[in-house]
């Protein structure tokens, strides 16, 4: 595992290289590289199953973390690859002629996230939702609770207790004495 | 929308193509006339014999119907039994939470059933909104959109629950009370209103049947 770090360190400037258990490791790289990075473990590394792709919204730090989990089914190894790209920006490069099914991931990002892949087959389909009007729903300053309270009819007379506190008074009234 | 005496007011269907418009029907649903008491008594007696569910698992309540067709719970005792399309179905279960998503399906499904149909909406979301009642794309109560017959709280309701729910919607017909599809029918508008304000892309007729 080593050699492969140093390999992407040297070859692509990658950085922070874990191994999180013995068969998965994480590196990060910079955004413009990614698509070189990807090629090259498919094509020389063995990595050559792109099993997930995914991406976290780090707004504290105003990114979107964009990860990418490939497999190399040889030595049953994965690596996670991170970058990160502006969250004010939120354009990536695609990858979906690396791998056919890729472009399904970008599609979710696009809908989930508002981050756009230009050239990727169908990314301004809907993917889950449907007829949706409000902003990408999984940024985290998509307020879901003020949504659901101006879109969707509630049932008046709905109480929230403490578990505990609650258990407590009806099962138990004689432990307070 | 069900005046008895003249002819209602055909449906604009103003979500489909405009040469689409023409294949669907356009006139929304009536009110259901009663016969005469006895008569009515002893159908009422013979549709509370004969619940047919439409096979629609719409929420991970679902999952609580599948132990009422085994042996142990057996419903068909009770004359239930599930049918695979809404045009033989005379009782739809709403298994729990309904996204928008699926709302659209529930809808459709429930308009394509013939009548007399009566609606059981089992587990806390479809009450009140459950777990989901902070979710962006989730109903909180369904009987905002299609009329409900019978709720079955809980979270899951036990197949024991569900056992008594059919019972007591088999009490409710038999008293003539189970009257949701005539509330469907006076309140077509609402209804109808209530539906699109939350289904956005409303690419259907405006009755389904």
């Amino acid at each position: 595992m080593r050699e492969l770090a140093d390999m992407l360190s040297g070859r692509y400037g990658a950085r922070e290289w874990h191994d999180q258990r013995k068969d998965l490791s994480s590196v990060t790289v910079d955004a413009s590289k990614l698509r070189d990075v990807l090629t090259w473990l498919r094509d020389e590394a063995g990595y050559a199953h792109l099993a997930f792709a995914t991406a976290v919204d780090e707004i504290e730090r105003k990114v979107f973390r964009l990860t990418y989990t490939v497999h190399n089914y040889g030595t049953a190894h994965g690596i996670l690859v991170h970058c990160e790209i502006d969250r004010d920006r939120p354009v990536m490069e695609s990858i979906h002629r690396l791998w056919g099914q890729a472009w399904t991931y970008q599609r979710e990002m696009r809908e989930w996230y508002g981050i756009d892949f230009p050239g990727s087959p169908r990314v301004d389909e809907e993917f889950v939702l449907e007829g949706w009007e409000g902003p990408p729903m999984m940024r985290r300053d998509f307020d879901s609770l003020a949504y659901s309270d101006a879109t969707y009819a509630e049932r008046p007379g709905r109480e929230t207790r403490d578990p505990a506190a609650y258990m407590k008074e009806k099962l138990y009234p004689e432990a307070d004495a | 929308m069900s005046d008895k005496k003249g002819k209602p007011v055909p449906l604009a269907n103003e979500g489909l193509p405009p040469g689409e418009r023409g294949l669907f029907c356009d006139a929304p649903p009536r009110e259901y006339a009663p016969a005469a008491k006895i008569v009515e008594d002893f159908w009422n007696w013979a549709r509370s014999q004969s619940l047919w569910i439409l096979g629609f698992g719409t929420g991970c309540g679902a999952i609580e119907l599948r132990p009422l067709m085994t042996s142990r719970y057996d419903m068909y005792r009770f004359g239930i039994q599930p049918r695979p399309t809404p045009r033989q179905s005379s009782v739809f279960v709403i298994g729990g939470y309904a996204s928008v998503k699926t709302l659209k399906r529930i809808v459709r499904s429930y308009e394509q059933m013939m009548g007399p149909k009566f609606v059981v909406a089992l587990g806390s979301c479809t009450i009140n909104g459950g777990m989901y009642w902070d979710s962006y794309n989730t109903i909180k109560r369904i009987d905002q959109y299609i009329p409900v017959d019978v709720y079955i709280a809980g979270c899951m309701p036990r197949p024991e629950a569900l056992l008594a729910g059919f019972q007591e919607l088999k009490r409710i017909i038999r008293a003539g009370k189970a009257e949701g599809q005539n509330l469907y029918a006076r309140d077509f508008e609402r209804y109808k209103a209530n539906q699109k304000r939350v289904i956005k892309d409303w690419n259907m007729p405006d009755y389904n049947w």
